[in-house]
């Protein structure tokens, strides 16, 4: 247990400090959300009407940006290496490991949508239901993104492939997520249905993630 | 003969080239008592002439999917069994599903133009046949990152797994997400809902297919066997030259 918190503890600081890039897709976000009225006009009505779903859809793409330095970085410096020999259950190393990478990256996402759904004129239940859901999903994008982020560093170059591998399996998440926000906001489906399959996601891919990537890793450094 | 006898490549390449012409004379002539068949069925009481499109569209769409649980069992082999062969299989099998996958899409577009009065809907099954699509190419782009066969052969093999795994949920949330193509119609609760002399047509088509998959793939799996060894020949070649 100590090896694991104190690998969560190193991973979060390496990615505050510089060079780190935590904040990075926070920055991501904001400009992919500053850009959308730019595509579709200053209509503040649909606007509201579709700031639930920019939200989700720029989380998700920022959710993609720091991803490859997941394990890139512990492999380039050897420390991998290392950590596949040491005692704890390489499965549980990952979840240690995607914990620390969502702590550092994805809730800044979800601590900054209110503010951009401020821009996107959201009322307050479609800020703060956009804030639930992400603060639910987000996790299970980042558990979905451990197993790309192995494949890549497996590969030695999946640098490009990653978006690629990665984005065709958050299709349920963006689904249920936009889904569960637009029920509460407008219904008319209850918000329970959506966002109660919404965490389930989240479990089954907090589960199928760190083994898949665990395989990856064990397999791929062979 | 068991599964573990195939893992010599050269007697499996023996082996196809034994079983391959005659699988190749029972595709053709699959394919020419389907045709025949959907050339004889009646015209739908809506549809017209276009319902025959469906003698080739549903076939490839079933096996769209029954690709991907070939390639599922074969990753299997890699990362359970090792079978030598199994990333072989697995390889080969993804362009042909990718093929098969584009054709349903294709003969489907093609199908809803006059129907449904425009090439594409974000209807569900056909978003999540889109998807599908998309992870066969996510897989053949994955494969084409890495020269080394085996290194590759595992990584593929776990993202097969996982899209085996994911490619149900995202049927599931596709469908709730929207539904307006007809529902399944062949395998259902009160058997099927359309008539037999469309149903046998399509039956024979299903067979010819699966049929021309067999082919396809076994005659791949010979291809890449081969291409596998004139690389490392080569690589042979360079080391002596250098």
């Amino acid at each position: 247990m100590t090896a694991l918190s104190a690998l969560f503890a190193r991973d979060a600081r390496i990615a505050i400090r510089v060079g780190g890039g935590a904040m990075m897709g926070v920055l991501f976000f904001l400009t992919v959300v500053t850009l959308v009225p730019f595509a579709i006009g200053p209509d503040l009505a649909l606007l509201r009407r579709i700031g639930p779903a920019i939200l989700w859809l720029g989380a998700l793409l920022s959710s993609l940006l720091a991803l490859d330095r997941l394990f890139a970085n512990d492999h380039e410096d050897g420390s991998l290496d290392l950590i596949l020999m040491a005692r704890p259950p390489l499965e549980l190393v990952v979840v240690t490991k995607a914990l620390a990478h969502w702590v550092t990256t994805g809730l800044p996402l979800v601590v900054a949508s209110p503010v951009l759904g401020l821009f996107l004129n959201l009322e307050p239940a479609a800020l703060s239901a956009t804030g639930l859901t992400l603060l639910i999903g987000t996790p299970a994008l980042t558990f979905i993104g451990v197993i790309g982020a192995a494949l890549a560093t497996a590969l030695r170059r999946g640098g490009l492939l990653l978006p690629v591998l990665v984005l065709p399996l958050t299709v349920p998440v963006l689904i249920f997520g936009v889904a569960a926000t637009n029920a509460a906001v407008v219904g008319p489906v209850p918000f329970g249905a959506p966002f109660t399959i919404l965490c389930a996601l989240t479990l089954i891919s907090s589960v199928i993630g760190p083994f898949a990537a665990a395989a990856t890793l064990r397999y791929g450094m062979e | 003969m068991a599964l573990i006898d195939l893992a010599n490549p050269t007697r499996f390449v023996a082996l196809v080239e034994r079983v391959l012409p005659w699988l190749v004379a029972a595709t053709l002539i699959a394919f020419a008592f389907g045709l025949w068949g959907a050339y004889l069925a009646p015209d739908d009481y809506q549809q017209g002439a276009t319902v025959k499109i469906m003698f080739i569209h549903v076939p490839n769409a079933w096996l769209s999917m029954f690709v991907w649980a070939t390639m599922s069992a074969a990753a299997l082999g890699t990362l359970v069994w090792r079978h030598p062969l199994a990333d072989v299989a697995a390889k080969c099998a993804a362009p042909i599903g990718a093929a098969f996958t584009f054709l349903a899409l294709a003969t489907g577009s093609l199908w809803g133009r006059p129907m449904w009065g425009t090439y594409w809907v974000w209807d569900a099954r056909l978003t999540s046949e889109l998807v599908l699509f998309i992870m066969y190419l996510a897989l053949i782009a994955l494969w084409r990152t890495v020269d080394d066969p085996s290194r590759a052969g595992r990584a593929a093999a776990v993202l097969t797994l996982v899209g085996a795994i994911n490619l149900p949920i995202i049927k599931f949330s596709v469908d709730w997400w929207n539904t307006l193509h007809q529902p399944a119609s062949v395998f259902r609760v009160g058997g099927p809902a359309i008539d037999w002399s469309m149903l046998m047509p399509l039956l024979v088509m299903a067979i010819a297919f699966t049929l021309l998959f067999v082919t396809l793939h076994l005659a791949a799996m010979r291809n890449e066997i081969m291409r596998r060894r004139v690389r490392t020949l080569m690589l042979i070649q360079a080391e002596r030259a250098a």
